[in-house]
């Protein structure tokens, strides 16, 4: 059918060029008529008489035109561009309307679309690497030892990798690496890095290969290798300015736990999208990453962390029958086969690990959010229904005029449509600041935060749900139209005759509505805000508030006197800085990186289970615990004297106490702690050392001695000034001690605590924000409904006031009124809060689903509020002047 | 005045344009109106404006051409002439027409009693 391409191509054309077709068709029309007009003449009729006759024949100019551009265009675009501008007319006109009709579409779109791209890029996509669902995470089956147990040492990996035949490969990470455990030298100030030490074949697993430059070689894993470093893309950019030519280039790098400072070849830079700590640790952020020599490391435990890459074809229940068999079997180091043997092994898809915890706050975040939209579609079902009242003559005016139902179904679908896609656009906007905020949010430990972003799938499910927002809140009044009958829209000119009740029924029933779903997201964030206050009551069993870390450089050539010399005369000088209460030094701080060992008492029988305890060791100074604000609830802290004498002593927490000597005194008795006897010479309140939510495992505090050498060490200082303040003074003594130590920042330890609940209030402030929204959504249409039925009622009003009806009276039954709807809706919510409480349950903390106070608080602030909403129109009711309203009409 | 007039059927204004400008050679709206009454005896119930639509359609689908020119009383008026593609499908549509009316006359002249 050639014709009927080129006839559509041509139909196209003329839609795009209707004035000058218009123009030559009235040119050509009127040269027509004059023809007629003259051909009449001839045959002698009066130049009227022609005309009219010409007129009759040619049989209707604008009917002709009609047909012509029907003909020759496009109709049904024409028809939608009418509708188009006709909707841009209406709400030009309405800008009140039209303007609150936006805005709270674009927020109820803006969150939708925010959480959208939250739960998309934690939950939906998978992660940035290459066939993602190859990879798993190994662990211990039952972490009890926090970090400890999730690792493994450097023999049990090689063997495991030299064993199986369900991988492709298995590579790790060291799993304890602290923020900043690296020292840059070279232009100016030294500046920390935080380096992360990968096992061979890390990147090859992950399928991520060096933008820049080429990844690490086996021989730069082996003992005594030439030193060598990936950089991560923004550590590039940020020290080195995107230099290119650093590739090839060594730079100085000192390593603050073994203090060796050393030139390192930096090798390549690794890919933008390449972010370390959005998987693996989250908020987390790493600037580079050297080997991990397995040889250097096979007598410290476990520390590696395992992730692999499953063959083709393997699936997870093969491989984890194969780990089964296998890891039992492995030593912990070969070179020691007396410290046992005897791994176990979980395996979990890498995505699973990394999110699947927070699948089900993610869930109900979505719903929460999908609440908001549903209440955003009642509230503007209400809107355009009160303003279809308004526009009831016009449509019954237009139908008159001849446009079909449909007709008029279309054009207020396409309101509702133009509205959807102006909210959806400003609600685009409006997500993207907050995701662009989100996303830069270091201070929230969610995984993958930081790779949040509107993409195509966003943009598609913004689509969809302003689509299906206008679908939902659309024919509300459509519906009215078709229902209504004309004529009587037509008569029904004034306010004075009530109007069907049905309607006013409708509009009831929206409200009832909107406000039970207020009320559920009342509840359900209520109920979460409730657990967040109660995890910030726990007593962490230190006090994070007035007390700051610092990390500390300095160089003891390796040997435990220096260090104990060092550390000794920092802890006093750092005491001796005015405003500072307390000062000491641990080589590990609660809630952020851990470490175990086991731990046994001595002359105990040994229990049959197992003989030591995996227990959380800290290595500290005299004055940390009180720095810290920890508890002695018995004995005393450890001493210089300890130190200088090298006396093996250790403070345990009361849970490892108690459970060791099962309640007789622990002081003065010995404990076999990480391989060597120590004696107990305290006991302090149990610390939450790696969550606020999780309970105290066992903990215990050695001086740094011959036996037991630190991980680095921050200096910990309590004191009231604020730690900016105090920052400088504490950075000016450490460098006159040490002109090497390096810029590093001064941290509350409350940032810690933060940093550990800022999932959970992270979630909290999301659905609090939402509940606040649904509260004043919910409230608007109350206000809007009672508003309107004043307005409609106010001649009925003016006649009962005539009556004797006083002010008082007519308040209280508008507010009456206003009280019915809220209670039918608050039982409604209220029964619906009880079911979705329970689904939430596992959401709270020490909270009860049906938690009483949280439920009566919402009641009441649920009435409040629509007290408040139903008493501006009362008043308004109140303040009618019965002559005024049987006047006007 | 118009109770005998024949309605157009869907289409045949189309092949109506077409014949008239097969015959006459290039015409203006009003000049293809007037043919079409003159040679229909004014038989044919035509609204002169919807000759229009129907010249828009045949031009659209390239059977007819359109020109601007001056009338014989030195009017300014759209001249209208058949193309190539347009002879074609007059052709088609003459023997379609053919076909119909001798089908059509065949099942008119059925007689009631020669079942």
């Amino acid at each position: 059918m050639k014709h009927s391409l080129q006839e559509a191509f041509n139909r196209v054309r003329a839609f795009f060029s209707q004035a000058q077709l218009d123009q030559e068709l009235n040119e050509e029309m009127t040269s027509h008529l004059e023809m007629a007009v003259e051909e009449n003449m001839r045959r002698g009729m009066s130049r009227e008489e022609a005309r009219r006759q010409a007129l009759i024949r040619f049989g209707g100019v604008q009917q002709a035109r009609e047909l012509h551009r029907e003909t020759r265009g496009l109709p049904w675009l024409d028809v939608l561009k009418q509708d188009l501008r006709f909707t841009f007319r209406t709400l030009r006109r309405d800008r009140a309307f039209s303007t609150v009709a936006v805005l709270i579409l674009a927020l109820g779109i803006g969150a939708n679309i925010a959480v959208f791209s939250v739960v998309n890029t934690i939950l939906l996509r998978p992660l940035p690497f290459r066939d993602s669902q190859q990879l798993l995470r190994i662990v211990e089956k039952d972490p009890k030892a926090g970090e400890s147990s999730k690792t493994y040492s450097a023999d049990a990996t090689q063997d495991f990798q030299q064993q199986n035949r369900s991988f492709q490969s298995v590579s790790g990470y060291f799993a304890f690496t602290g923020p900043n455990n690296f020292k840059l030298s070279g232009n100016g100030q030294p500046v920390p890095a935080t380096g992360m030490l990968i096992a061979e074949g890390f990147f090859e697993t992950l399928g991520v290969e060096p933008s820049l430059g080429r990844g690490f070689r086996s021989e730069e894993f082996v003992h005594q290798a030439q030193p060598a470093a990936l950089l991560s893309y923004p550590f590039w950019k940020r020290q080195f300015g995107g230099d290119r030519s650093i590739i090839g280039h060594t730079v100085d790098l000192s390593d603050k736990v073994d203090l060796n400072n050393r030139s390192v070849t930096v090798v390549g830079v690794l890919p933008e999208t390449f972010d370390f700590g959005a998987v693996f640790s989250p908020g987390a952020k790493v600037d580079l990453f050297v080997p991990y020599i397995m040889d250097d490391f096979r007598e410290d435990g476990n520390d590696l962390a395992l992730v692999g890459r499953l063959k083709q074809g393997v699936t997870l229940a093969q491989a984890q029958n194969e780990a089964d068999i296998l890891f039992p079997q492995f030593y912990f180091a070969h070179k020691h086969p007396e410290y046992g043997k005897g791994y176990t092994a979980q395996l979990t898809g890498l995505k699973e690990y990394v999110s699947g915890k927070l699948r089900r706050s993610l869930i109900v975040l979505w719903c929460a959010v999908g609440l908001i939209l549903l209440i955003v579609c009642v509230n503007l079902s209400n809107l355009l229904l009160a303003r279809m009242a308004a526009r009831s003559r016009e449509f019954a005016m237009r139908s008159a005029l001849g446009a079909r139902r449909l007709r008029l179904l279309r054009q207020l679908l396409t309101e509702s449509l133009v509205l959807a896609g102006a909210g959806a656009l400003l609600g685009l906007s409006i997500a993207w600041a907050v995701l662009a905020y989100l996303a830069h949010q270091g201070s929230i430990a969610l995984p993958l935060l930081s790779t949040v972003r509107i993409d195509g799938a966003a943009l598609a499910w913004t689509m969809l749900i302003a689509v299906g927002a206008s679908l939902v809140f659309g024919p509300a009044p459509a519906l009215r139209i078709s229902a209504d009958n004309l004529q009587e829209a037509l008569k029904d000119g004034g306010n004075g005759t009530s109007e069907g009740r049905k309607h006013d029924r409708m509009r009831s029933i929206l409200v009832v509505t909107e406000i039970a779903l207020a009320c559920v997201l009342l509840v359900g964030a209520g109920l979460l805000l409730r657990s967040f206050l109660r995890v910030l009551d726990i007593d962490l069993g230190f006090e994070p508030s007035h007390a700051a870390a610092i990390s500390v450089d300095y160089d003891d050539e390796g040997k435990a006197e220096n260090r104990a010399a060092i550390w000794q005369e920092v802890v006093r000088r750092a005491s001796m800085i005015p405003g500072v209460e307390a000062a000491g030094i641990s080589d590990n701080l609660p809630m952020s990186r851990n470490r175990s060992w086991g731990i046994a008492a001595k002359g105990e029988q040994a229990r049959a289970d197992n003989v030591f305890t995996p227990i959380f060791v800290y290595i500290v100074s005299p004055g940390y615990l009180k720095a810290m604000g920890m508890r002695l609830l018995e004995g005393r802290d450890i001493s210089w004297d300890d130190v200088v004498n090298n006396r093996s002593v250790v403070v345990l927490n009361e849970t490892v106490a108690r459970q060791l000597w099962q309640g007789k005194d622990p002081i003065g008795r010995t404990a076999l702690a990480g391989g060597a006897e120590a004696q107990v010479i305290g006991v302090i309140a149990d610390v939450h050392e790696s969550s606020a939510e999780d309970n105290a495992g066992a903990q215990m505090y050695l001086p740094s001695t011959k036996q037991f050498g630190p991980e680095g060490s921050y200096l910990v200082v309590r004191s009231k000034l604020p730690p900016a303040a105090l920052g400088t003074s504490v950075m000016k003594t450490l460098r006159e001690m040490n002109p090497g130590q390096s810029a590093s920042e001064f941290k509350p330890i409350q940032g810690l605590v933060d940093h550990a609940t800022s999932p959970r209030r992270f979630f909290v402030l999301l659905v609090a924000v939402f509940a606040g929204l649904g509260l004043l959504l919910a409230s608007l249409g109350i206000y809007g409904v009672i508003s309107y039925s004043v307005t409609r009622q106010t001649q009925e009003i003016g006649i009962r006031m005539a009556l004797g009806a006083s002010e008082r009276r007519v308040q209280l039954d508008v507010i009456g009124n206003t009280l019915r709807l809220a209670m039918i809706g608050i039982a409604v919510g209220i029964t619906a809060s009880v079911i979705i409480a329970r689904l939430i349950a596992a959401l709270l903390f020490h909270t009860a689903p049906t938690d009483p106070l949280t439920f009566s608080g919402m009641v009441v602030l649920l009435g409040c509020v629509a007290l408040l909403a139903g008493y501006l129109p009362a008043r308004r009711a109140s303040q009618i002047d019965p002559m005024v309203a049987l006047r006007t009409n | 005045m118009g109770e005998s007039k024949l309605d157009l059927l869907q289409g045949t204004l189309d092949v109506m344009v077409l014949q008239t400008l097969e015959s006459m050679g290039a015409l203006h709206g009003y000049g293809i109106a007037r043919r079409i009454e003159q040679v229909s005896g004014d038989e044919v119930l035509l609204n002169q404006g919807t000759i229009y639509a129907s010249l828009v359609r045949l031009q659209q689908r390239g059977w007819i051409a359109a020109k601007w020119g001056t009338s014989d009383n030195n009017r300014k008026a759209k001249f209208y002439s058949i193309t190539r593609a347009g002879q074609k499908q007059l052709a088609r549509d003459t023997a379609y027409w053919q076909r119909l009316k001798q089908v059509m006359g065949r099942v008119l002249a059925i007689q009631g009693g020669e079942r």
